[in-house]
């Protein structure tokens, strides 16, 4: 084994250290800012919410009957499934400020509810109950859109959420 | 025939395929990204093409697995092989794994160019391909595990022969690269043996969505890496004396590998932040799995940014930046490679986004994403690739490149058409546009996508153009180069070498070891859970 000159050697091996520990900083001084964000934010991601048989949605509360319901003041749950190419309902009307909780499914193959201005994002699977929350904080149009491709009509599943002013 | 000269043909044969895929993949890119602009050549196309979603399966298919796995399996062993110095120990088992390959591709292919596999290369069930689809498929994969086990016995031999010698670092990174791949195909493997090949045999009649989709991000997260690392191979042991420079640190390179090896895979769930299904700790736990990932990724960043600088300043570069003019930029090789470089930078950025647990849910399944990877497998693994046969094809044809100005064009037009096409698809993702949908078509298109959505169709249009002077450049080289060329292959020396590396980076099994325990832990209790509840009920359907 050749012995290295010492002192080159010495030079790389403090550079090495150098880019060593800002490599191990960088990664772990965004993780905790993430962390630090998101829970102190309150941020939730769709967890394990159950089951429901996926040739059954139809038949299966509450999916039998998909719709928009008060739960408290301004709280609402929106029941909704969706299946090629549509979601039920695919018009939401709720007022402004409301905390909207979804609990969706599909029917048949793999789709998305993506509702960009509300930050809702999440998957809807055969199969599996999801569930997510939103507060609709402005009156107006909040279009939601399939966002997982499930056929050839797959870019004519959408549909909207109306907030209303408040009266 | 040397041993050389034929592993230069096996090698010479997967360029081939990877390269005719690469081309297929282009061709039906182009569609899509016109029709994102307003022009719909569709109805042209019928019946090659029977739809926008049957054009984007097959782009996704032959670009992001077929191009790439076939360029892997023909570029790592053949730098590993030379950097032993040894023949591959089992000669008879090159070409049977190069025809499985090829064969089940074909296989997987007739389903797929007949519009019976429109399904993405995802194929998330319950939409429902053939079963030639999923054989041919698997059989690629399978092909991949005899490339790992040729690579594993021949080190096994120069081990033999050499046993206190340190494994020369194109080997070592080529053996990592494919224990790491196998070790995460074993998802992707399940997911096909036990799922879609009985269903779509009809041995049984439903399948889970959910356990599917765990299944394949098991291995579809760390098949970018699979991806990547070849590309990362070139950029340590050859880029940097390409560039008249040497290698910074030897130890520092094997050291990000094994984390690769070691991390890699245990992380998948960041895949599906947005699935019902799934634990929220346990997602967190593969957040957490994602940002360790990121420090070998900045140690290869410094590494090789350092080993260019080397180069650079012996050619002359002064200054805390400027070094960076005095790369040679006129060699295509290394301009293609350092410009793949700078776009993965962004690409790693946008990465930690979509990692992140709470961003994820502004750009996940947007048109971010396919903007996001488009840096990744589309720049740090394509046009390195494409730099790599810059010199790989010549050498094993024995001609200079054709035109080294040629090429200089197409390198910097595939920056330019990138950073157009892949700037528009992020914005666009962040104005909520859905990936993977046909943009013209949809009747729900926001006011403020118009101005952007003619940019996806000129980037395309740009990287298109960019791909056919790469095409026509290989092709002259191939038929119409009459100087010749002779250059062997010569990996870069190291500043810091591998000498005072401990000696465990040349031992495998703790590695591995470590790395089965990781992924036993991060996925060990969901997957027993999901495999121990799931009905299996949800019947497949054809809906294209």
């Amino acid at each position: 084994m050749p012995e290295r000159p010492a002192k080159p050697g010495t030079t790389v091996y403090l550079y090495e250290l150098a880019w060593i520990l800002p490599s191990i900083a960088i990664p772990v001084g965004m993780l905790a800012a993430l962390t630090v964000t998101a829970f102190g934010a309150g941020l939730h991601l769709p967890g394990v919410e159950g089951r429901v048989p996926a040739a059954q949605v139809a038949q299966t509360a509450p999916f039998d009957a998909p719709g928009v319901r008060q739960t408290g003041p301004g709280r609402y749950e929106v029941v909704m499934t969706s299946q090629i190419w549509a979601f039920a309902p695919n018009e939401i009307r709720v007022p402004a400020g409301a905390t909207v909780t979804f609990v969706a499914t599909s029917k048949d193959v793999v789709h998305g509810l993506l509702i960009p201005r509300a930050h809702v994002n999440v998957m809807l699977l055969p199969g599996q109950i999801a569930r997510v929350t939103a507060t609709f904080e402005r009156p107006g149009e909040y279009p939601m859109f399939c966002h997982e491709y499930c056929g050839i009509a797959h870019h004519t599943m959408w549909g909207k959420v109306i907030v209303e002013p408040r009266s | 025939m040397t041993a050389r000269a034929a592993l230069g043909r096996l090698t010479a044969a997967y360029l081939a395929v990877a390269l005719v895929a690469l081309f297929g993949g282009v061709v039906t890119g182009l569609t899509q990204a016109l029709e994102h602009a307003g022009i719909n050549v569709y109805p042209l196309l019928a019946p090659a093409v029977q739809s926008y979603y049957h054009g984007l399966s097959i782009h996704g298919v032959l670009n992001a697995l077929v191009w790439t796995t076939f360029f892997i399996c023909g570029f790592l062993p053949y730098i590993a092989v030379e950097a032993l110095g040894v023949p591959p120990a089992a000669r008879g088992l090159g070409w049977p794994t190069f025809w499985l390959m090829t064969g089940g591709l074909v296989l997987a292919a007739i389903p797929l160019v007949g519009n019976a596999a429109t399904v993405m290369f995802t194929f998330y069930p319950p939409l429902k391909a053939p079963w030639a689809f999923y054989v041919g498929l698997t059989l690629v994969v399978v092909g991949t595990w005899l490339v790992t086990l040729q690579l594993a016995l021949t080190w096994r031999a120069w081990r033999r022969a050499n046993p206190a010698a340190r494994t020369p670092l194109p080997a070592f990174m080529a053996l990592v690269t494919f224990a790491m791949w196998t070790l995460a195909s074993l998802g992707l493997a399940a997911e096909m043996l036990f799922m879609l090949i009985p269903w779509s045999l009809g041995w049984v009649s439903g399948t889970d969505a959910l356990l599917a989709r765990v299944l394949f991000w098991f291995t579809g997260h760390p098949i970018v890496y699979f991806w990547l690392l070849p590309a990362y191979a070139s950029w340590y042991t050859l880029v940097p004396r390409q560039a008249g420079g040497r290698l910074f640190s030897d130890p520092l390179a094997r050291a990000s590998f094994l984390l690769f090896l070691v991390l890699s895979t245990p992380l998948g769930f960041h895949h599906q932040y947005t699935d019902p299904g799934i634990h929220e700790g346990w997602k967190l736990v593969h957040a957490f799995l994602t940002f360790a990932v990121f420090f070998p990724s900045l140690l290869t960043f410094f590494n090789v940014v350092a080993s260019l600088e080397s180069g650079a300043r012996a050619r002359g570069g002064r200054g805390w930046v400027m070094w960076f003019a005095r790369l040679p930029w006129g060699d295509p090789s290394v301009a293609a490679q350092v410009l793949a470089m700078i776009l993965f930078a962004f690409g790693g950025i946008g990465g930690l986004i979509n990692a992140s647990f709470s961003l994820n849910r502004l750009v996940h399944n947007t048109a971010w994403i396919p903007g996001h990877l488009h840096l990744t497998v589309g720049s740090a693994a394509t046009l390195s690739y494409m730099g790599i046969t810059y010199w790989l094809i010549p050498h094993l044809r024995g001609r200079a490149l054709w035109s080294r100005r040629l090429a200089l064009v197409q390198v910097w037009s595939w920056v330019g058409g990138m950073v157009i096409f892949s700037n528009a698809l992020h914005r666009l993702g962040l104005l909520g546009m859905p990936r993977r949908t046909m943009i013209g078509a949809a009747a729900y298109v926001q006011p403020e996508w118009t101005p952007i959505l003619p940019l996806v169709g000129i980037g395309g249009t740009i990287l298109t153009v960019s791909a056919l002077l790469y095409f026509l450049n290989l092709a002259l080289t191939l038929l119409a180069s009459r100087t010749e060329y002779a250059a062997g292959i010569a990996f870069a020396e190291p500043m810091s070498g591998p000498d005072h590396a401990p000696a465990i980076f040349d031992r495998w099994r703790p590695w591995l070891a470590l790395a089965v325990v990781l992924i036993a832990l991060a996925y060990g209790p969901s997957l027993a859970r999901l495999i121990a509840t799931t009905p299996f009920d949800t019947a497949g359907m054809r809906v294209w």
